[in-house]
């Protein structure tokens, strides 16, 4: 991963005193509520329903098993025990106090960590596929061009207040979309021209939240000298051009769709003409510093797996485990291990102080020391020895890690909701549980196959519903808790935004919905087909008809 | 007089900034600036009476006084909300694209924790909020001593500097 120089350091110091700084400020009465809130949400500190929120960065979902423990620690020190893992694959505490922020931040600071950027409307933490650097599908391995947009996006001095947020994600996986870039402000993609040069499709104008869209192609090929001076020309015409009267209509994605793709285009490549080949241009000595950071780990050539093939053969459960939780690795013998954070009667996406310290150690044991969250809310051991894939999955069953959920119906993504946050309309967690309570049988969820429930308590859409197969959305009709379902959105082979259902229904109405859905998808099936191909070949009216009719 | 930080220094203020609704009955005397309709209205007559500025609103690019540029030797962009960011890309253009060499200055919602962003986009004067203390503000302005992106000051980023 990248290891921080004396500079990178003593940028956080200097942040965590300037911080200090800020929030004595704000409890001297100094700085006014709403002067505090924007310099604390650059620090990823909401203020919420009960405490504050506070985001955590983990850039492009990359932690080293030091960075765990601290995790562990600060939850012991300062919160209530536990964490959340978030879509943008960061990690929220839900109980600091404000006054303890700082000396959190130091804690942070020790090991490489901050929360520089996590909230407000700036260029958020940029993300990326889970299984980056390991993924035999991938060109080359993505991370090394996130930390370069990290650093250029870092106290960017131009992007700090934007119209709104802003949120790059980069691919390298050609034909499928792990890093949902095409939900993105602006997505990435790697790619190889003829001659074999490396470059960027560069989309714009795609996200979630209240009008959700998928992005438009606005550089074909960017070389890869220019990605900054690219980015950066972008970012020049929204911050200069995006609307900045309503919220609701100040991302790109209004401001992309508004002008026309081809508009938008040519904005950008009038500021490019004076960026390109300037000082910014990228240089080999540059990537290749970041790109060492990141190459293949210390793998042993000779891995036994004749232990893993018997094991296989003889017990299901594992063998069941290994199918749906583990992955294929570009290093022969070698596997990458999702831990799904989604066993019944947990909150989506949490893991309390003692998991994180024990996930620290299995990383330690048989990683390589390094832990990845996904932004599907769970976490990746990437790098396991198949000779070790069975004692891992022994430890991991006992604390909880090993429900062989992963991609299926039970795997949802929620956000913390109304029970949490603030902003929700109404709760999300509740709706996650009772699902999961009727879907528990794991022969049967095996038998649905793969199946993405996507779950957000308000249209921010932080639980991504736009682009679950199944989408779940909270919402308020005069002061009670209704929930809209929408289908047929991806964010898989490609991304793409659900479509609505109908009316909305009461909380104790969705789970009867939901299974509905299900029976009838298991009625219309070919075999091996799975839910979102039959929804394709069938339609939204079968499915409004068997609902409503 | 009001003061005014100029180039890391708190000095006098020389101007005064003008909304458009006190100039129905002229000028006062003294260094002024005007907003940039005024100007476009009553550009021969400002520049016979010289000691005259441009202050641009949101909205109101460094293109729209490109031919008048060389004309200046202050112009002004105004922040009636410090959260509305773009007189930072107005400045740098200011700077990058159209090779300004005056003053920049900063006005309005101007408060000590933006000025180092402000700072490296090309503003060199701020006129910081009259409630807030313009001594305390200044510090704002080495809040850091780290920097990855280049800026105006120095184009070069992290990775180019020797």
């Amino acid at each position: 991963m990248y290891v921080y120089q004396e500079h990178d350091q003593q940028l956080l110091e200097e942040r965590v005193a300037q911080f200090r700084d800020q929030t004595r400020r704000y409890l001297a009465g100094e700085l006014s509520e709403d002067e505090f809130l924007a310099l604390r949400l650059q620090n990823g500190l909401y203020v919420q329903r009960y405490a504050p929120m506070m985001r955590i960065a983990v850039p492009y979902g990359l932690l080293s098993s030091t960075q765990l423990r601290r995790l562990a620690h600060i939850t012991r020190a300062y919160d209530k025990g536990f964490c959340h893992v978030s879509t943008r694959q960061n990690i929220q505490l839900n109980w600091p106090a404000l006054e303890d922020v700082p000396d959190i931040l130091a804690e942070l600071a020790d090991v490489q960590m901050h929360a520089i950027q996590t909230s407000g409307n700036c260029i958020r933490n940029t993300t990326t596929d889970e299984l980056a650097g390991v993924n035999p599908k991938e060109i080359e391995d993505p991370r090394p061009w996130c930390e370069i947009i990290r650093q250029w996006s870092t106290f960017n001095p131009e992007f700090a207040y934007l119209p709104r947020k802003f949120k790059i994600a980069v691919n390298a996986v050609p034909d499928e979309d792990p890093a949902i870039i095409g939900v993105h402000d602006i997505g990435v993609q790697i790619v190889h021209n003829d001659a074999g040069e490396i470059g960027f499709e560069v989309w714009a104008g795609g996200g979630l939240g209240r009008t959700p869209m998928t992005g438009a192609v606005i550089g074909e090929f960017v070389p890869w000298q220019h990605l900054l001076s690219y980015l950066e020309a972008i970012l020049r015409v929204y911050n200069k051009y995006g609307n900045r009267d309503n919220k609701y209509k100040a991302r790109i994605k209004i401001l992309v769709k508004a002008l026309g793709a081809d508009k938008y285009r040519e904005l950008v490549e009038q500021e490019f003409a004076e960026l390109k080949d300037g000082p910014m241009t990228l240089t080999e000595q540059e990537v290749e510093r970041i790109q060492k950071c990141f190459t293949a780990q210390d793998y042993r050539s000779e891995i036994d797996s004749s232990d893993l093939e018997a094991r296989l053969a003889d017990n299901k459960a594992f063998s069941r485990w290994y199918h749906t939780n583990t992955h294929a690795h570009k290093k022969p013998g070698y596997r990458a291990v999702t831990l799904t954070l989604k066993k019944t009667s947990r909150v989506p996406g949490d893991i309390t102080h003692e998991q994180l310290d024990a996930v620290a150690d299995l990383a330690d044991q048989y990683s390589f020391g390094e832990i990845r969250n996904s932004h599907q809310q769970n976490m990746v051991l990437a790098d396991v020895a198949a000779s070790d894939l069975f004692v891992l999955w022994q430890q991991l069953d006992t604390l909880g890690f090993a429900t062989p959920n992963l991609g299926l119906l039970t795997d949802m993504v929620c956000c913390p909701g109304g029970d949490l946050c603030a902003l929700a309309n109404a709760k999300s967690i509740p709706i996650a549980e009772s699902i999961q309570h009727r879907f528990s049988d794991l022969d049967y969820l095996h038998d649905l196959g793969t199946l993405d429930l996507n779950i957000s308590g308000c249209m921010n859409a932080c639980g991504h519903h736009h682009i679950g197969h199944i989408g779940i959305l909270g919402v308020d009709k005069k002061g009670k808790e209704f929930y809209q379902i929408t289908l047929g959105g991806r964010g898989d082979k490609f991304t793409r935004v659900g479509e609505k259902l109908g009316p909305s229904f009461e909380a104790d109405e969705v789970t009867d919905v939901i299974e509905k859905i299900i029976n009838l998808y298991v009625e219309k099936r070919h075999e091996n087909e799975p839910f979102i191909d039959t929804y394709e070949r069938i339609g939204m009216d079968t499915f409004k008809e068997r609902i409503y009719g | 007089m009001g003061k005014v930080i100029i180039d890391g220094a708190i000095v006098d203020n020389q101007w005064q900034r003008l909304e458009s609704d006190s100039l129905e009955n002229g000028l006062p005397d003294g260094k002024v600036m005007v907003p940039l309709a005024y100007w476009q209205a009553n550009r021969d007559a400002l520049l016979a009476r010289g000691d005259v500025a441009v202050w641009l609103a949101p909205g109101e690019e460094p293109r729209d006084l490109e031919e008048d540029l060389e004309q200046f030797s202050l112009i002004a962009i105004h922040f009636p909300a410090f959260k509305d960011g773009r007189g930072y890309s107005y400045a740098r253009e200011l700077r990058t694209r159209y090779n300004f060499k005056g003053e920049i200055r900063a006005t309005g919602d101007v408060l000590r924790d933006q000025l180092f962003y402000l700072q490296r986009c090309g503003f060199n004067a701020f006129e910081v909020r009259a409630d807030r203390s313009i001594e305390e503000a200044v510090a704002g302005l080495r809040d850091f001593t780290v920097t990855y992106q280049g800026d105006v000051a120095d184009p070069r980023p992290i990775y180019r500097r020797a």
